[in-house]
């Protein structure tokens, strides 16, 4: 909502300047965004008379006038517009005036003459080009004829005046129009209000003796209203009429839709005039479109209409889209002389569906979408009526043919003293809580503390205490609520076991040298479920919202691997290879095929790596990442979280993923995640480098119960150190050989390492030769040498019978 | 025969002095004190002496002795001393280069954000409380007051995956779900972080999905000055001592009364700048009492109870308190902008 200050001073007293005005119905709850001085710096502008305006000798769309500014003599100004001529009084930007934009205007010769001085169009003075009536649009702008000469022609153009561009909330469609602000600043500023007196001189003859009307669908349409009005001579409208329209962003047109719209402005209630002589009969009736129907609106465009859509009829055809734009035929145009003059309440829901489904937006249907009081219908005719009469010659015929109620009853809010008081934590007196509410002219009945209010039909935003609550306490001012500290009781906050472990992961990741990475839940269905390491993930469902804005933000993710390899692709793509990254967010899995109930939800944490590891350039060494290095973060994290040694790597293939190079990973028996490399031909496809990546149920690790840690006596007794080294088959797992030789190693064996494994040419074909460091201990004795030499000999035979292993020699 | 100890030890010492290597020491030493050495040559000649003589050249000799030998120790540790220094010298290196970088990651701002504000709160008897992306109309709207046909909703244009389901559009279901689980018995104090998601076009100021934390409080007694006091302090702690805030009625669905916070600028302290547009004034959160239908909806007798919540974005906050001037950033993972927030 744009509010003028100059138009605003209309009802209210205004002691303050529009910025600070701005500043206290900000504070009181609405807030004013932007506070437009309309001048745009503008000095030096005068109303000036053309005495004379003839054609300049030299150029052929130049004219040199002589204008009287008011002083001794008449200055000389060379002007291009095609409308200028002798006998205007225009707005002339003087030698050593500025205009928007800081242009300064200088004395000049142009082709020969001189020019002292400019011709003002509307769109030099500041005005947005859209703003200007057509009349004026390519050429300078004519004032009245009674303008003072040589007086600031700033005034004249309300270009002195101030907008305040309100940010109205839902609740406050009250303030859509000139008075609900006025009752708002009134309120705030505790000043009087004053409301326009409207009288009607009506002629003898009768509107319902021109028109009928029918309302075929009153829920839609409870109350419409029509009246008549002759004899109207179309002209332009008064030229404050049109700075107030320009001030509101709305182009002045001519009298009759100058006055709907500036009522529309001033009462927020959408006014319709008709051409009554072009309506095609004498019969209004309201009713919802049939499907297929068409009608050419007023931007002469063809609309097809459906059954969900309201429509005005001259009881055959459609004469109006109800409450968003009039036809075409019925158009009020330069030859009108009688006007119907709509004033209707529509339902919102209705005006929003037709607005919505023809793409037509305007002043009057976002009204009543948002909703208009019901009670101001008639006001607001009457209002229009005046104003016809008053500035368009209209003869106004009596009475308002009409179809439904028009009064609703107002509503009712009750609230108590304590109430308020233990809500805003304040001690306000019952003196203030009355004055506050005679300020909002609200009226009231006091019984003991309790407050019992009826609600003014412009105000449907207050139902409960806790509204009335709000308005006591803004109008009281919410600087003036105290600082106070809860007085709950002092439980102790905290993290969950689930956060807290959360937190520590995600420490743990960023010590490990990868960065967290945050990527959006959306994405293609092909990308959604790239990526899966259990049979349970691939027999679920993909979840796609019903509107998507593309297809790339279509589908929820059931893996974070896409995201993190799009943002690998990010990072390559600008030269940046060496990246380790993670993310821990939710992934979600359908059961069913269309939802009944929420998707299962569960935390992922993934992590994706590419190029160097290592780097230390001046002594050579580059590491690049490689499994092992993915592998050594996520031990380390199963380590962090007490789970190492019931976690297990399997070789797997999964979609995606280089099928020599991928493992899962598992919790005792449970498959919780997968480690591996990108597979060469997906690398590809994404553009990457070799990428390595890891995903883990997160939930399902955090989850886990984890025995207390149980403090283990230091070593009393020397430990011995034996080592082994087989040759096996070269496909053997290391991890196979480990557990057997933890199982056969028995009590005495606390440690086994690998510290080398060879494969190469000094080896038979097929094999490879693993050693191991072994620790053997007892906390209770020292050990013996024949005790070790048994338990490492038991090893070794494991070793043979089981893989075939022999000694390396 | 003292005469010729005399000499000896003067002989040995200067010799000493003037030895260069531990090599040409252990000669000297050999060749003085050792079993074949003058001294002990001279000794072999005590026999000769009277009785009254022999203990004192005995005495003397000794003495001797000890000098050469401590002599001797001392210009050895002098020269072990050099040979050290020698090798240090050779072994040292350029402090100047560059250390071995040791590989260290950080949290995303927005982690970083949501942290530091579950801090505050935790410290101040709030608990974390999180809930699903995916959820009811009920919880996302419903329970919060926006029954369907609500203008409100229009607000929010959301993703729904069916009629009833929804990515939810702000983290507040979460408060209705954990009051829900209350039975009707206080206190509630939550805040609650996570993502949220609406169907925007993605620009410089608008995602489809961001981040909210939202608080809850709910008790007997909980004033609108309460709210105050804790979005007093949160302020103070976010954004610094000196900050002052101010209290606006507003709207929301949820709450009544309904307020927005603004602080004072951090960056003109007031005056007028840039970043809060020239009002000294800087929108920070909404907040409000929570509306009697929302407490009524679940299960808390709103006669009985009141309650406040308040709820911000990370993402504002973060680009408030780091300058950052594109939320699209906060999604696209460059390195060279996640790496900014090492000490964040
Ligand atoms: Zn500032």
């Amino acid at each position: 909502m744009l509010v003028s200050y100059n138009w605003l001073k209309d009802y209210v007293n205004l002691d303050l300047s529009a910025a600070e005005l701005a500043d206290k119905i900000t504070k009181s709850g609405i807030e004013v965004e932007i506070v437009e001085s309309l001048n745009k710096g503008i000095t030096g502008v005068v109303v000036g008379h053309v005495l004379e305006c003839v054609q300049h000798p030299n150029a052929d769309k130049l004219r040199v006038c002589k204008v009287d500014l008011g002083e001794e003599a008449p200055v000389q100004i060379v002007c291009g517009a095609p409308n200028v001529a002798a006998g205007q009084k225009v707005p002339v930007a003087k030698v050593g005036a500025v205009l928007p934009g800081n242009f300064k205007i200088k004395k000049a010769k142009l082709r020969g003459e001189a020019s002292n001085g400019m011709i003002c169009s509307l769109t030099e003075l500041g005005v947005e080009g859209k703003l200007v009536p057509k009349e004026y649009s390519s050429g300078i702008f004519v004032m009245p004829s009674d303008a003072e000469i040589g007086s600031d022609a700033l005034s004249y153009l309300n270009l002195d005046d101030y907008v305040l561009e309100l940010g109205l909330t839902p609740n406050r469609a009250d303030c859509l129009n000139m008075l609900g602000v006025a009752y708002e600043v009134a309120a705030i500023l505790n000043e009087e209000l004053r409301l326009p007196e409207v009288q009607v001189q009506t002629s003898g003859e009768k509107a319902s003796d021109y028109v009928s009307v029918t309302v075929d669908a009153k829920e839609d349409n409870p109350y419409y209203g029509a009246m008549i009005i002759k004899n109207i001579t179309i002209a332009p409208s008064p030229l404050w009429m049109q700075n107030r329209l320009v001030a509101a962003g709305i182009r002045p047109i001519n009298n009759v839709v100058d006055i709907t719209n500036y009522v529309l402005l001033e009462y927020g209630q959408p006014l319709h005039a008709f051409d009554y002589d072009r309506l095609g009969s004498k019969e209004i009736l309201v009713r919802r479109a049939k499907a297929g129907e068409e009608m050419v609106t007023l931007d002469d465009a063809k609309r097809k209409l459906g059954a969900n859509h309201l429509v005005i009829t001259n009881g055959k055809e459609p004469v109006a889209v109800a409450g968003v734009m009039g036809g075409a035929t019925s158009e009020v145009q330069d030859d009108t002389t009688t006007v119907l003059l709509e004033a209707a309440y529509f339902e919102g829901i209705r005006v929003r569906s037709a607005s919505k489904d023809l793409g037509l937006r305007s002043e009057a249907s976002s009204r009543y979408e948002k909703g208009i009081d019901r009670n101001r219908v008639y006001d607001a005719a009457y209002r229009a009526a005046s104003l016809m009469a008053q500035y368009a010659g209209g003869e106004v015929a009596q009475g308002i043919v009409e179809a439904g109620e028009r009064l609703v009853p107002e509503g009712k809010a009750e609230v108590t003293q304590t109430r308020i008081n233990t809500l805003l934590g304040t001690e306000i007196e019952g003196e203030q809580i009355s004055d506050i509410l005679k300020r909002l002219r609200f009226e009231f009945d006091v019984h003991g503390e309790n407050y019992i209010v009826t609600v003014p039909s412009r105000r449907p935003d207050i139902t409960i205490d806790a509204d009335l609550v709000e308005e006591v306490g803004r109008i009281y001012g919410y600087d003036r609520i105290p600082t106070t500290y809860l007085l709950t009781e002092g439980r102790p906050g905290g993290l969950s076991p689930y956060q807290a472990a959360r937190r520590k992961v995600m420490r743990y990741m960023e010590g490990t040298g990868l960065y967290q990475a945050v990527t959006y839940a959306l994405t293609t269905p092909e990308k959604s479920n790239a990526f899966t390491f259990s049979q349970e993930q691939e027999n679920v469902h993909s979840i796609k919202v019903s509107h998507p804005m593309s297809e790339e933000r279509s589908t929820l993710r059931s893996t974070l691997v896409p995201q993190l390899l799009e943002v690998l692709k990010h990072n390559h793509h600008r030269s940046i290879d060496d990246v380790g990254i993670f993310e821990i967010s939710s992934v979600f899995f359908a059961h069913e095929q269309s939802l009944s109930v929420l998707p299962e939800e569960k935390t992922y944490l993934s992590g994706a790596l590419t190029g160097l590891w290592s780097i230390h350039p001046w002594q050579g060494e580059k590491k690049k990442i490689d499994f092992f290095v993915v592998k050594g973060i996520l031990e380390g994290l199963f380590e962090e979280l007490g789970l190492h040694s019931r976690i297990s790597f399997e070789s797997e293939s999964l979609p995606g993923m280089h099928p020599g190079r991928t493992a899962v990973v598992k919790l005792d028996s449970i498959v919780v995640g997968f480690i591996g490399q990108i597979h060469p031909g997906t690398q590809k496809e994404w553009d990457l480098n070799e990428s390595y990546v890891f995903e883990l149920d997160l939930d399902q690790l955090l989850g886990a119960s984890v025995e207390p840690t149980v403090y283990q006596t230091l070593p009393r007794f020397p430990s011995i150190t034996r080592d082994i080294a087989v040759v096996v088959d070269q496909n053997l797992p290391a991890g196979d050989l480990n557990t057997v030789i933890h199982e056969a190693g028995g009590e005495l064996l606390k440690e086994s390492s690998l510290f080398d494994l060879y494969e190469g040419e000094r080896m038979e074909e097929g094999k490879k030769s693993l050693a191991f460091s072994l620790k053997y201990y007892d906390p209770e004795r020292t050990l013996t040498d024949e005790e070790v030499t048994k338990a490492h000999e038991n090893i070794l035979r494991s070793l043979e019978e089981r893989f075939g292993a022999s000694l390396r020699k | 025969m003292q005469d010729r100890l005399q000499a000896l030890k003067e002989e040995a010492l200067l010799k000493i002095q003037q030895a260069s290597d531990l090599k040409e020491l252990q000669d000297i030493k050999v060749s003085y004190l050792g079993k074949r050495g003058p001294i002990t040559e001279v000794l072999k000649g005590m026999g000769k002496l009277s009785p009254e003589e022999r203990p004192v050249v005995g005495a003397y000799a000794n003495e001797i002795r000890d000098a050469i030998t401590s002599a001797l120790e001392s210009k050895i540790s002098e020269l072990e001393q050099a040979v050290i220094e020698e090798k240090l010298k050779k072994e040292s290196i350029d402090v100047t280069l560059p250390g071995r970088p040791v590989r260290k990651g950080n949290a995303h701002p927005l982690t970083a954000v949501i942290e530091e504000i579950e801090d505050l709160f935790l410290t101040m008897g709030f608990t974390v409380a999180e809930g699903p992306e995916v959820e009811t109309d009920y919880y996302n709207f419903e329970a919060l007051n926006l029954p369907k046909g609500h203008p409100a909703r229009d607000m929010q244009d959301s993703f729904f995956i069916t009629e009833d389901i929804l990515l939810r559009t702000q983290t507040s279901p979460v408060q209705a779900r954990t009051m829900e689980k209350h039975h009707g018995r206080g206190p509630v104090k939550i805040v609650s972080p996570g993502k949220v998601y609406r169907r925007d076009d993605d620009d410089a100021t608008h995602s489809h999905q961001f981040m909210q934390i939202e608080g809850l409080v709910v008790d007997e007694n909980v004033r609108l000055s309460d709210l105050k006091g804790v979005l007093e302090t949160f302020a103070k702690k976010m954004f610094g001592e000196e900050r002052k805030i101010r209290l606006r009625p507003s709207f929301f669905p949820f709450t009544e009364p309904s307020v927005e916070m603004d602080i004072s600028c951090f960056k003109c302290g007031g005056k007028g700048c840039s970043i809060c547009k020239h009002t000294g004034w800087i929108e920070i959160l909404g907040a409000g009492m929570v509306h009697p239908n929302v407490l009524e909806m679940a299960g808390f007798d709103s006669k009985k109870y009141t309650g406040f919540a308040f709820g911000m974005g990370p993402e504002r906050i973060a680009m408030l308190k780091y300058g950052i001037d594109d939320i699209r950033h906060f999604y696209t993972n460059d390195l060279r902008f996640l790496k900014q927030f090492k000490k964040a």
